[in-house]
């Protein structure tokens, strides 16, 4: 089962850490975690993808799906650390055309 | 080779058997169409005939064309030729035509979502379906996609254990987009590995899981179809509406191609294949808006600074720095950025210019912040959730909107088009096609153009309601038409990437089988013509033209003889030309949609019978006027010929040709005389 660590750091940015596998079953729970933080006034959201082991299309679509509720709230979504199985995903569906992965949390948000 | 085979059963006994089960298998799976005596046949018979329809109409265009009278002439060598590419397009067709084996068991443990589809069937209708698919037996989760929200079957459902889903209201106020709409919000809530569609009137067999299933084994595999069949329609099918030449030798063929269409009810679809669909296109129509816009931008910017009195040079301003905002990201992009982090610093661009401009007019300010208050105090007395939120919304609002920036209507939808929220969609991923009122065909399309694969699976697994009178059946054939022909005008199957060849031609040629309306009114009006006036559209009835044209005739006619055996197929024949005006509407009303954006008058297609009181003659006006003109033309044409004004082979051949129409058009009478059921069991109240 897939577990999702959360936090809030110093400078107000959410940090989302799926743990295990990023699929169809795990994703609704993703959203639901980045509308929840968005509801509580944290906009800026980092997903950190460094403890990911996987991740199928439904995680890209709940990424994307975080991104729009970031948006419409005058925030910004973002991704860290993923591993070469995601960075293979991103790229089978392009969709590192929108999302530049990040190296780390800590470089998400810098200079923004 | 008995070496071979003897080493492998001497081995362990398990695996040899998990050995013969996965040749099975692959064999069942495999996309390679095993070359069977019957296939040699059909391919001799599909050669024969190309070979003979092209000789035929390469000189009809270069000898025969009585270009006297040009008029007639030439459409009807057009028309003919239409039908030669109709024609070779079928024996394409039927060149791979795949007669699958059953597949292997379903996957070990696959989790299915069943979808019914419902807008505004009966509610008895929807529940019988929905009942029947809780009997389904393969492990699965049961939901109707209730599109008009109606508490009376959501309250029948949930007392059945059924789950009901309808639109979030992420959909409010934005566009609907139909079943594709319907069908793309319960994906997003959700989780099934696959999901099985059935409209509401589609009762599904407790196997039809247990069938498909294993077809998913080739994780290439993203669709499975069966057939579409109805259970309340008469022997002689009044309607033509089974349609047992394509859900069979026609799908069968497309599947031998790998081109299995979707037909949206009675498939099983594989999430993944969905979702990933839906990401990638999210990727392209995000790019696509967002260089559109940037595109665009300078004119709309240009215009947005005329229309500002010259008193307003704050606001100029702020358009320059938008202006500047534009250049920056143009450059970004071009440079290779990613889009989110473009239109990221876009909007943070735009709002600091708003701030400044909102900061230098005081004025502006004050009345804006007044509004804003009076806004949260509204939201306030309303118990309005959380409060931070809104203000913080708010204040955004009045950054980008309410400043005299925003003002500007154009600039602000300029604004708001740069972002990657896709804020005109209520969701961003869109799975299901959208450019189309049928969204199946666009969206098997897309999945094969990903490099998906399809199977068509030959078993009726379920049994539907087709229209029991005329006015739904017409509707439900022209929205058909239009929808494949608005896929024609948007996706163009030739020209898409990703697509084989074979499957550009494979779509190809279903759209073209909706251009037939067209050619119909040349086989009507030609024959009227001659018998009339005497006017030939050829230059001589000479024995070359019977020689080319009866031998392909005989032999288009034995390879549809062929591979219609056993089938219903001529009422099918009949009604590809006798709808002649449906397939003309669809063609001219698509057009006006996609070229001119006017709507189509899109209906949804009613599963209950409207009420009958007379016989609907005025909805057939179009063909009644044209089976009357051809009956006039047999009599002009036989006093003609009897007082030695025409020639006798000419009226003879011309006779023969009119006889064909109207046996044709007959089933428009048939059609219009039929009277269903007079009580039909979902109509009985419960």
């Amino acid at each position: 089962m897939t577990q999702f660590q959360s936090e809030t750091t110093d400078t107000g940015i959410g940090v989302v850490r799926p743990v295990g596998r990023l699929n169809m079953v795990a994703a609704p729970r993703l959203r639901s975690l980045v509308a929840e933080l968005v509801a509580q006034g944290t906009a800026r959201i980092v997903v950190d993808l460094s403890e990911t082991e996987s991740m199928d299309s439904s995680g890209l679509g709940a990424l994307i799906a975080g991104l729009k509720t970031a948006r419409q709230a005058g925030g910004d979504l973002r991704i860290a650390g993923a591993r070469p199985q995601v960075e293979a995903v991103l790229d089978l569906t392009n969709l590192r055309r929108v999302l530049r992965p990040r190296p780390d949390v800590a470089s998400a948000f810098a200079g923004d | 080779m008995s070496r071979h085979r003897r080493t492998a059963w001497t081995g362990s006994g398990a695996s040899s058997v998990r050995q013969l089960a996965d040749r099975e298998t692959a064999a069942a799976l495999s996309p390679r169409v095993p070359l069977t005596p019957g296939l040699v046949g059909l391919r001799v018979l599909v050669v024969l005939t190309a070979v003979l329809g092209l000789n035929y109409v390469v000189w009809r265009w270069l000898e025969s064309i009585n270009w006297s009278a040009w008029w007639i002439a030439v459409p009807l060598v057009v028309a003919e030729t239409y039908s030669l590419v109709d024609s070779l397009l079928f024996g394409l067709t039927m060149w791979r035509l795949r007669r699958r084996r059953p597949p292997p068991p379903p996957p070990e443990g696959a989790t299915v979502d069943v979808f019914i589809t419902t807008y505004n069937e009966p509610v008895d209708l929807v529940m019988a379906t929905a009942e029947a698919a809780q009997q389904i037996r393969h492990p699965h989760r049961t939901w109707i996609l209730d599109d008009g929200a109606r508490p009376e079957l959501r309250e029948r459902a949930e007392a059945a254990g059924i789950g009901v889903i309808t639109r979030s209201g992420e959909w409010a106020g934005r566009q609907r987009h139909a079943k594709a709409g319907n069908l793309n919000n319960a994906l997003m809530t959700t989780d099934g590995e696959f999901v099985l569609i059935l409209d509401a009137d589609q009762v599904p067999d407790p196997a039809i899981l247990d069938r498909t299933l294993g077809y998913f084994r080739d994780p290439q595999t993203a669709l499975v179809q069966t057939p579409q069949v109805f259970v309340n329609v008469p022997e002689d099918d009044p309607f033509g509406s089974q349609a047992p030449l394509f859900y069979g030798p026609i799908q069968q063929g497309k599947d031998g191609w790998n081109a299995a269409f979707f037909c949206g009810s009675n498939a099983v679809l594989r999430r993944e294949a969905l979702m990933q669909l839906g990401v990638s296109r999210y990727v392209t129509e995000v790019e696509l808006a967002v260089t559109r816009t940037l595109r665009t931008a300078d004119r709309v910017l240009a215009r947005a600074r005329r229309g500002l009195d010259p008193s307003q040079t704050e606001a100029r301003a702020a358009l320059d720095a938008v202006a500047g905002a534009v250049a920056r990201s143009r450059a970004d992009l071009r440079a290779g950025a990613a889009l989110a982090d473009v239109t990221y610093r876009f909007q943070q661009q735009v709002d600091a210019a708003a701030r400044r401009l909102v900061d230098a007019d005081v004025t502006a300010l004050e009345s804006d912040l007044a509004e804003i208050a009076a806004l949260s105090s509204e939201l306030d007395a309303e118990e309005a959730g959380p409060a931070e939120l809104d203000r913080a919304a708010l204040a955004r609002l009045a950054h980008r909107d309410w400043s005299p920036l925003g003002a500007v209507e154009t600039v602000r939808a300029l604004v708001r088009a740069i972002d990657v929220d896709r804020d005109d969609e209520a969701q961003p991923l869109m799975p299901m096609a959208t450019i189309s009122v049928t969204e199946d065909m666009a969206t098997c399309m897309r999945l094969h153009a990903l490099g998906w694969r399809t199977a068509y699976h030959h078993e009726t697994l379920a049994l539907g309601l087709a229209p029991e009178d005329l006015g739904t059946m017409l509707t439900q054939r022209l929205r058909w038409a239009q929808g494949t022909v608005q896929v024609m005008l948007r996706e163009n199957p030739l020209v898409q990437r990703g697509l084989t060849l074979a499957q550009r031609l494979m779509y190809w040629a279903t759209m073209w089988s909706y251009l037939s309306g067209f050619a119909a009114v040349v086989y009507f009006a030609a024959p009227v013509v001659f018998l009339v006036s005497g006017i030939l559209p050829v230059q001589a009835l000479s024995a070359d033209f019977f020689l080319r044209l009866v031998p392909f005739l005989a032999v288009n006619q034995l390879l549809f003889y062929v591979i219609g055996r056993g089938k219903r197929s001529w009422r099918g024949q009949q009604y590809s030309l006798a709808l002649f005006p449906v397939w003309i509407r669809s063609v001219t009303s698509a057009v006006a949609n996609v070229v001119f954006g006017r709507s189509l008058a899109f209906a949804v297609t009613p599963k209950e019978r409207q009420a009958q009181t007379r016989r609907p003659w005025h909805l057939v006006r179009p063909q009644l006027v044209v089976m009357a003109l051809l009956v006039v033309a047999v009599v002009v044409g036989t006093v003609r010929m009897a007082t030695g004004q025409a020639s006798a082979l000419g009226t003879a051949v011309n006779l023969v040709w009119v006889a064909f129409d109207l046996a044709v058009l007959s089933v428009i009478i048939k059609a219009v005389r039929h009277r269903g059921p007079e009580v039909e069991p979902a109509e009985v109240p419960a």
